[in-house]
């Protein structure tokens, strides 16, 4: 079914809302086990893309596929063998971290066994020892983030994405932010990441980097640093926003 | 199956752990059937009744004496002319006032028949109906006395055709009211409080971002539509057994029928009214326009249900609307089945409407949501 | 005042861009006005009934056929024996069966004296002695047809007459009712929702960290909404004398003034239900389960209040709705000018002062 190990393939894909591209011919491809960064200003078309890839939302034109299932026809496939943290925290605010745990372990079909195994995992891994049954609401904003993260590996997905992961947090929870996904990584789960921080495009195997829609450049930080002859990745994507 | 279980799961810990809402899901409701149940007749008591009465004579103070023997009537007050009655009419502190005139007495006696002016403030025109019955029977019960007081029956005079009319009232002889409304408002209160609370369940989740979350699961939209209406069926039924239990108790109203049957029609009515709340979640985007579309509805539902006014005396068009007003149902099978006793086959046509009613709107609902955008 | 005056105008646009929010905001109301007008009535008309003519002469055939006649009946059933009567009431096909006893001609000739039953389902009382008194009536015309060569005693007769609404229309009674439930309902509505919505997504406290003052904020957020509600009211008093031709004796001025004094005390409400709650849900439920009923059924608007038991005839003075019907009905149907509703509406006017004493009250505590 994969074609040369790709975990997503996508071709000239295209999100029209009206006469309005928000997402305009994109074309690249995410071997299994990196780290694939999708860069781009507020409004270049990121959520809009990463929408189509995990099947909620359908796409206008062109083809892609997720974990070798198609994006149009196969949407609750692609579902079984992804993760996803949305840049709104999207758990639940009135459950407590025990109860939204086994509450999306549930959803993903996991067993009892499964789930109060990785719950406690997870507790540990987190150190919220202290707050498993405290109601999410009451949770610093970085915590509630990498649990949220967690969440979305609960059921050891192929593939993980992330919208802007880290909006809001500070520096310090950032850094730990990232290395639970080197850690993910590591593990051998693809992850897919938006973020407009740049530094943190220097964490991602490769980066591609969107403008007004269409992607602008592609490739490995260091490789797209030589080739817009810049030291930071922050150079080279006002170099490109400028056009 | 298990899946459905952990959705349902989560559903009530969110439900029972919102302190506010607790109170108003199952106290509010419940207080208002008690206490509303008894401000809901047409029955017309208290009349506050005023006189001009300009004759003074026995005649006339023997025929107010008859309306201060009345208990329809509170006699409040003679007014010196029809002006200032006319006055009291429009303070609004009578209802209805009598005319009499002067030589009220003396034309009676000398023509045998004489008019008197009653007027009667009909903006509430069944009110003022009813008003008026009451005044033409005390009045024409007076005519009797007079006949049997000041003359004697001549032998030459023919005894008159009589046809006498006996109404009997059947299912409820006292004509009691609360017997009629502690059903429908119970009804009515059911539907509101399921109707509200789905129709707001999914679009909040929409609202705060969850929704997404769920999207991108692999959980099939029917198990996710059942988990997340189950709860509110739950609380239906539950708030129609407490409502059942507080009518009996407080109101000891009349249950002929049985109530299997009664529960096993709510069960498929709340599927209509959590269907139709699910289809209102799936085409609004806020919980704001959720509940304008909900209040829109059942506004229309709960005044043209037949609950408080005859859907028989509408236009045939909007008699037509009605068929597609879920509460009417209801609202006419709790009331046959507890006030009447009607059983299985005399509201099969209803409850047929019903079902059908229930698989059309839950086919939408579940049509209509959508993972994908 | 700039910054205020800014901020309203924000609040000004965030309304109107919302397109939906606005087509059932105005919709809602017209489609609401326009149905009930036309749909609601209490009166009774067209009840069907059924016969059971066990004496079928000629006397009974006459009866039957005046009640035919009527527009309130429709007779739509035929019946033979008694024991049938029971299985049609159960069914709910009809409301009453006639019963003509067996010798109901002959009784009437030779006895002068005859009987019909009126056998009503009572479930609905108010149904079922309006039928029975209408057959009475029907009967006594036909009785004086009979005895229309006899000569008649002493009658006084009662001319009566229907104040302030000659042709006993409901139209007169529903518009009034009407228009207060929406005008109460959808402004205390949209106050209490929009202002918990801030206080759910966090804007609030952004708004009151900003230098406007908290009571400038609040009313920034319900003027827009004043403004919608007036245009509600008046499209409603609009349809009310031009479509239900409901005629409005007294001053519009007047009421166009009350009008907007009911408005301000419903959002002042809605603030105040914003006050205690947390959520846009629980605000929801407090605004429609608790309002919504007492509204419909402690204002007068269908039931009269004074044939209500005691206790609630007191629990219905603190209903807004009751007296601002008292006003509407005051001004439009019977023509009274400010004198005669002072009392209602300085009511109207102390609720809305406590409403919002409470409410700036609560606020305070909060912030504290």
């Amino acid at each position: 079914m994969m074609k040369d190990n790709n975990v997503i393939q996508v071709e000239n894909l295209s999100k029209l809302f009206g006469d309005f591209a928000a997402v305009n011919q994109i074309s690249f491809q995410v071997k299994a086990g990196e780290i694939f960064g999708f860069l781009g200003a507020n409004g270049a078309g990121k959520t809009t893309a990463m929408k189509m890839l995990i099947g909620i939302s359908s796409p206008t034109s062109g083809k892609a596929t997720v974990a070798g299932f198609d994006v149009y026809k196969e949407t609750e496939s692609i579902k079984k063998n992804i993760g996803y943290m949305s840049q709104k925290f999207a758990l639940y605010d009135d459950l407590t971290v025990k109860e939204n745990i086994t509450f999306f372990g549930g959803i993903y079909g996991l067993s009892k066994k499964q789930i109060e195994h990785k719950r406690r995992e997870l507790v540990e891994e987190l150190g919220l020892q202290e707050v498993t049954n405290s109601l999410v609401a009451s949770l610093p904003l970085g915590w509630k983030q990498k649990l949220a993260f967690s969440v979305s590996l609960l059921h050891e997905p192929k593939i993980v994405f992330l919208d802007e992961p880290t909006g809001g947090v500070d520096p310090i929870t950032r850094r730990q932010f990232w290395e639970m996904i080197y850690k993910a990584a590591h593990n051998g789960t693809t992850i897919f990441v938006t973020t407009h921080y740049m530094d943190e495009a220097e964490y991602c195997d490769r980066v591609s980097i969107m403008v007004d829609g269409k992607i602008e450049a592609l490739d490995t930080p260091k490789k797209l640093k030589e080739h817009y002859k810049t030291d930071t990745m922050n150079d080279v994507f006002l170099k490109l926003a400028r056009g | 199956m298990k899946i459905i279980l952990y959705i349902i799961k989560k559903e009530f810990k969110q439900i029972f752990r919102n302190k506010g809402m607790l109170p108003i899901i199952f106290i509010l409701p419940l207080l208002q059937l008690v206490i509303l149940s008894n401000a809901a007749t047409y029955e017309i008591k208290n009349i506050q009744f005023g006189y001009v009465d300009a004759d003074n004579s026995s005649t006339s103070r023997e025929l107010i004496e008859q309306f201060e023997a009345s208990t329809y009537f509170n006699v409040s007050e003679k007014f010196p002319s029809e002006k200032e009655a006319s006055q009291a009419m429009q303070e609004g502190t009578i209802d209805a006032y009598l005319n009499i005139p002067t030589h009220f007495e003396r034309d009676l006696q000398k023509d045998k028949t004489k008019g008197i002016g009653v007027f009667i403030d009909a903006i509430d025109g069944s009110a003022a109906g009813v008003i008026n019955v009451y005044i033409t029977q005390i009045i024409q019960n007076y005519n009797k006395n007079i006949v049997a007081d000041l003359i004697q029956i001549s032998d030459t005079v023919q005894k008159p055709n009589s046809i006498e009319s006996i109404p009997l009232f059947w299912y409820n002889q006292t004509l009691n009211y609360k017997t009629f409304m502690v059903p429908g408002i119970l009804v009515l209160l059911v539907t509101m409080i399921t109707l509200f609370l789905s129709g707001m369940n999914i679009v909040r989740e929409k609202e705060i971002g969850t929704l997404e979350q769920i999207n991108v699961t692999p959980i099939r939209k029917s198990h996710f539509i059942i988990g997340k209406l189950f709860p509110f069926w739950i609380i239906g039924m539950g708030l129609l057994t407490i409502g059942l239990i507080l009518a009996k108790v407080i109101f000891n109203t009349p249950m002929l029928g049985n109530l299997g049957l009664l529960y096993a029609y709510t069960s498929v009515y709340i599927l209509v009214i959590l269907g139709m709340g699910l289809f209102i979640s799936n085409f609004t985007d806020t919980q704001q326009q959720a509940m304008f579309i909900a209040w829109f509805f059942i506004v229309i539902f709960i005044l043209m249900s037949g609950l408080f006014t005859p859907i028989e005396s509408m236009p045939k068009w909007a008699q037509i609307l009605t068929e597609f007003n879920p509460i009417k149902y209801f609202v006419e099978i709790i009331r046959m089945v507890m006030l009447k006793g009607s059983g299985f086959v005399d509201i099969f046509p209803l409850a047929i409407k019903t079902l059908a009613y229930a698989i059309v709107m839950n086919g939408l609902a579940v049509w209509s949501y959508k993972k994908t955008t | 005042m700039k910054r205020f005056v800014g901020f309203v105008r924000k609040e000004f646009y965030h309304i109107f861009r919302d397109k939906r929010s606005l087509f059932i905001l105005f919709g809602m109301p017209i489609a609401q006005i326009l149905l009930f007008g036309f749909a609601i009535t209490n009166e009774i008309n067209n009840v069907d009934i059924a016969i059971l003519d066990q004496a079928n002469d000629v006397a009974s055939k006459e009866v039957i056929n005046k009640i035919a006649a009527s527009k309130h009946f429709s007779i739509v059933d035929i019946i033979q024996q008694e024991s049938s009567i029971e299985s049609i009431f159960k069914k709910g096909k009809v409301k009453a069966v006639l019963q003509f006893e067996n010798n109901f001609g002959n009784n009437l000739i030779k006895e002068k004296q005859a009987n019909v039953q009126v056998l009503t389902d009572a479930t609905d009382p108010n149904m079922a002695s309006t039928i029975s008194n209408y057959i009475s009536s029907i009967l006594k015309k036909y009785q004086q047809e009979l005895n229309e060569n006899i000569s008649i005693d002493y009658q006084i007769i009662p001319q009566s007459r229907m104040v302030y609404n000659a042709e006993l229309k409901s139209v007169y009674m529903f518009v009034p009712g009407v228009m207060t439930v929406i005008l109460m309902l959808v402004s205390a509505m949209m106050t209490s929702i929009s202002i918990t919505r801030e206080k759910e997504q966090g804007t609030m406290e952004i708004l009151l960290v900003s230098p406007l003052k908290p009571f400038q904020v609040i009313i920034g957020k319900v003027f827009p909404y004043i403004f919608l509600s007036v245009i509600n009211a008046v499209v409603i008093v609009l349809l009310s004398i031009f479509v239900f031709n409901v005629p409005v004796n007294g001053s519009l001025f007047l009421l166009g003034i009350e009008s907007v004094l009911f408005i301000i005390t419903s959002l002042a409400l809605g603030i105040l239900i914003s006050t205690i709650s947390a959520t846009q849900q629980t605000a929801m439920m407090i605004s429609l389960m608790g309002l919504m009923l007492p509204t419909i059924l402690l204002s007068g608007f269908i039931f009269p209040i004074s044939s209500m038991p005691l206790p609630l005839q007191v629990i219905s003075n603190i209903i807004p709705a009751k007296w601002f019907i008292i006003i509407v009905k005051g001004i439009m149907l019977k023509g009274i000018g400010i004198g005669f509703v002072l009392k209602e509406t300085l009511i109207l006017l102390l609720m809305t002062l406590l409403f919002i004493g409470v409410s700036v009250k609560k606020y305070k505590i909060r912030l504290e």
